[in-house]
């Protein structure tokens, strides 16, 4: 019996002395910056490695961190509640973030505003087309990719590698930067193959696993073979679509490993075209500018390279299609009508036309209803 | 006067109240530590140090005014939640409809504000009625999931999940629909209240008043739990809901009033999201407080008085979880790991009451 808790005893003693012993190197609580250093803090909404559009943020962030004057600390799934706007104050307060990166659309406001006002000496650059240089503090600011172009070109390559011509399309919430992806695919479809359809399924939120496979089963059911989507995580989709002997497009980043069959293209952000635009000029001390958007006339969104879904006339009429983007060929060449009958489209647009950041209606040929 | 010399001195002996006491708060301490001892195996197995974890957990939760002011807004909406479990608990019912109760009440004070907002009614009146219709709306909704146990034999903790997701697709219909603000385009939010109705903080900080809602309703509802015959005959149908009937305690009522103090509480931490942080009502208001509060409740024990410390230590790991990610480069998960041993071991350790002589008093140790 005695031997037993001698034993017993020893052990314990021995653990104590081996967490004592980590006790030692402090290397994690070391202060956090040097003299003109950039400390960045990045928030993520959900994991960084969902295959979609944190993922499309943390792997431009790897160019950050090669930068030699830059820090970059993350964190990731951070809800879009006051939990954001105390990361990002725990970021700037305790490892002494000078600019902090706030990557969900839900972060804005009143979180981002708010904590901009309250330290005018960090920069705020948000992910989305949202800054108001009326209304907004001036340490504040956007940075957006216009994704709707590269949906264009999926569109291209999917009506061309489509043999019904019918396009299934998983999205997530009737709002203007979904609809314009749709609509975009729709035209992107239409301008090779003016018979096709886009049917589109909304599943109500971003990131529903479990509907948008049901969604993409009845897509195809309804016979769609080409898929795609524009939800938070796309990978469901896109392996839903390859298990049923469909082809897909991705969004948001690199899906082709997913689907090594059917994988046509898909629209990925550069969002390390506007990080390495941030690194170089913090690099050498200027100011960021409020607001940088873009498409693929300034190298800010791009497609997969193509799969083995993607068939040889597809794959030259995209690239037609991107060559077009790059001298900024209007996408939304009017006059349109929506799927109702009623022209929403007068004129032709710009790619960048505020007008379009309006967007509310799905285009006529798309088959689905915002309501 | 020589006979007091020959009298043996008396041994201290704690009266049995005492010793309960005692036990009560050593157990679940206990089980805290051994918790902590087991989280420090599996930072080991990962290579990391566990005296850098606890150290970053106490820096991010505790260490400076910022990381304390963090810690407590965290708890606030905690307290609520957790009561509303802990009171249903008692009464001998596992409700966890906290989620879908905090997101309607939270719902019901945005569309409430709506029309006040509008016709200029004065700040504190809007607000006190934000904070009823958001109180009405959790407990009516939390009540069907009572009366549905009581009336008809429906399983309460099945109910009252499922009315969670009714909840939350009943507020994603009005604020993507019929009350939707147009201005927001890409997140379909109701109208704000705007700036000069929201609840302010608590002066000299950042936490906002729901921290003190929280304290002051936890006080009473331990009050009414434990010291008063609506907590009496609420702990006796708890106990034995046959014999609590036999006796002739309104059971059925007593479910209900239970489940709607519940939902109630959870509602007011709803009216304190839209209130005092968004501003307005949208997706953001599931964040998942409602499912935490369980942890909580049954971390106190489902009681009152204990689920305030309780909730600011689990607002403290929540606090600290950002700083553990960034420094020590280790997932988002391991604050939900050192949550989940934490209520494992502390859950095990709920069979250990009575099992130590130590904490009995002694006439009944010389029995046995």
């Amino acid at each position: 019996m005695s031997h037993e808790g001698m034993s017993r005893r020893s052990l314990l003693k021995t653990g104590l002395a081996g967490l004592a012993s980590t006790a030692l190197p402090l290397g994690a609580l070391a202060p956090a910056r040097a003299a003109d250093e950039v400390v960045l803090g990045a928030v993520y909404v959900g994991p960084r490695d969902d295959f979609g559009w944190n993922q499309a943020h943390a792997v431009a962030m790897e160019i950050l961190k090669k930068v030699p004057n830059v820090k970059v600390i993350e964190e990731e799934n951070v809800p879009e509640t006051d939990a954001v706007a105390k990361s990002m104050e725990s970021m700037i307060n305790l490892d002494g973030a000078n600019l902090i990166l706030a990557t969900s659309f839900g972060y804005y406001k009143p979180f981002v505003t708010d904590l901009a006002a309250k330290y005018p000496d960090v920069q705020f650059r948000h992910a989305a087309p949202l800054w108001n240089k009326d209304t907004d503090p001036s340490n504040a600011g956007s940075y957006f990719c216009y994704l709707n172009q590269a949906h264009y070109v999926d569109g291209v390559a999917a009506g061309l590698s489509s043999a019904t011509g019918k396009i299934g399309f998983v999205a997530a919430k009737p709002i203007p930067t979904v609809l314009s992806n749709i609509n975009s695919v729709l035209l992107g479809a239409r301008s090779v193959n003016p018979n096709a359809t886009v049917q589109v399924i909304f599943t109500g939120d971003w990131s529903l696993p479990v509907r948008e496979a049901e969604a993409a089963n009845a897509l195809v059911d309804a016979g769609c073979d080409v898929l795609t989507c524009h939800v938070d995580g796309p990978k469901v989709v896109i392996e839903t679509a390859e298990s049923r002997g469909v082809k897909s497009c991705g969004h948001n980043a690199s899906q082709a490993p997913l689907a090594p069959k059917g994988f046509i293209t898909g629209a990925e952000y550069k969002w390390e075209t506007i990080y390495k635009m941030y690194a170089d000029m913090l690099a050498k001390g200027e100011a960021l500018p409020n607001v940088v958007v873009g498409g693929y006339d300034n190298d800010m969104v791009q497609n997969t390279p193509f799969g083995a879904g993607a068939t040889p006339e597809a794959i030259k009429a995209a690239e037609a299609a991107i060559a077009g983007l790059k001298e900024k060929k209007p996408i939304y060449v009017g006059p349109l009508k929506d799927n109702t009958g009623k022209v929403v489209i007068d004129k032709t647009y710009d790619n960048y036309d505020p007008y379009l950041d309006g967007m509310d209606y799905l285009l006529d040929g798309v088959i689905g209803s915002i309501t | 006067m020589a006979a007091i010399d020959t009298i043996p001195p008396r041994p201290f002996r704690p009266s049995a109240r005492l010793l309960g006491a005692i036990e009560k708060v050593a157990i679940p301490l206990g089980a805290l530590i051994a918790s902590a001892i087991l989280f420090s195996c599996f930072l080991l197995l990962l290579g990391k140090s566990p005296a850098d974890f606890f150290q970053l957990v106490w820096r991010g939760g505790f260490g400076t005014s910022f990381s304390f002011q963090n810690t407590l807004q965290r708890s606030a909406p905690l307290i609520l939640t957790g009561l509303a479990f802990a009171i249903p608990a008692q009464i001998g019912l596992t409700m966890i409809g906290a989620e879908g109760a905090l997101v309607l009440g939270g719902f019901a004070a945005a569309a409430i504000a709506i029309p006040l907002v509008s016709s200029g009614m004065p700040v504190a009146l809007t607000l006190l009625l934000m904070a009823i219709f958001a109180i009405l709306a959790g407990a009516g909704w939390n009540a069907i999931a009572g009366w549905l146990r009581h009336a008809r034999g429906v399983n309460e903790t099945i109910s009252t999940l499922l009315l969670t997701y009714i909840a939350i697709a009943i507020m994603n219909f009005f604020v993507e629909g019929p009350l939707r603000d147009p201005a927001s385009q890409n997140k379909p939010s109701t109208m704000p209240i705007g700036k000069d109705y929201m609840v302010g903080s608590i002066p000299g900080t950042d936490v906002h008043w729901g921290l003190v809602a929280g304290v002051v309703l936890a006080v009473l509802l331990y009050f009414l739990m434990a010291r008063t015959t609506f907590g009496f005959a609420a702990r006796v149908t708890g106990g034995n809901p046959r014999a609590a009937l036999a006796q002739g305690l309104p059971v059925g009522k007593l479910i209900v009033s239970c489940s709607a103090i519940a939902g109630g509480a959870a509602g007011l931490a709803g009216f304190y999201e839209v209130a005092a942080i968004h501003g307005q009502a949208n997706a953001s208001l599931v964040a998942g407080y409602g499912f935490t509060g369980i942890l909580v409740s049954f971390v106190a024990r489902h009681n009152p008085l204990v689920i305030v410390p309780v909730a600011i230590m689990f607002g403290a790991i929540e606090a600290s979880g950002g700083l553990i990610q960034r420094r020590m480069d280790m997932p988002d998960a391991t604050a939900l790991v050192l949550q989940g041993i934490i209520f494992v071991v502390l859950l095990a350790s709920e069979t250990l009451h009575g099992r130590f002589a130590i904490f009995k008093p002694s006439s009944e140790v010389d029995r046995t």
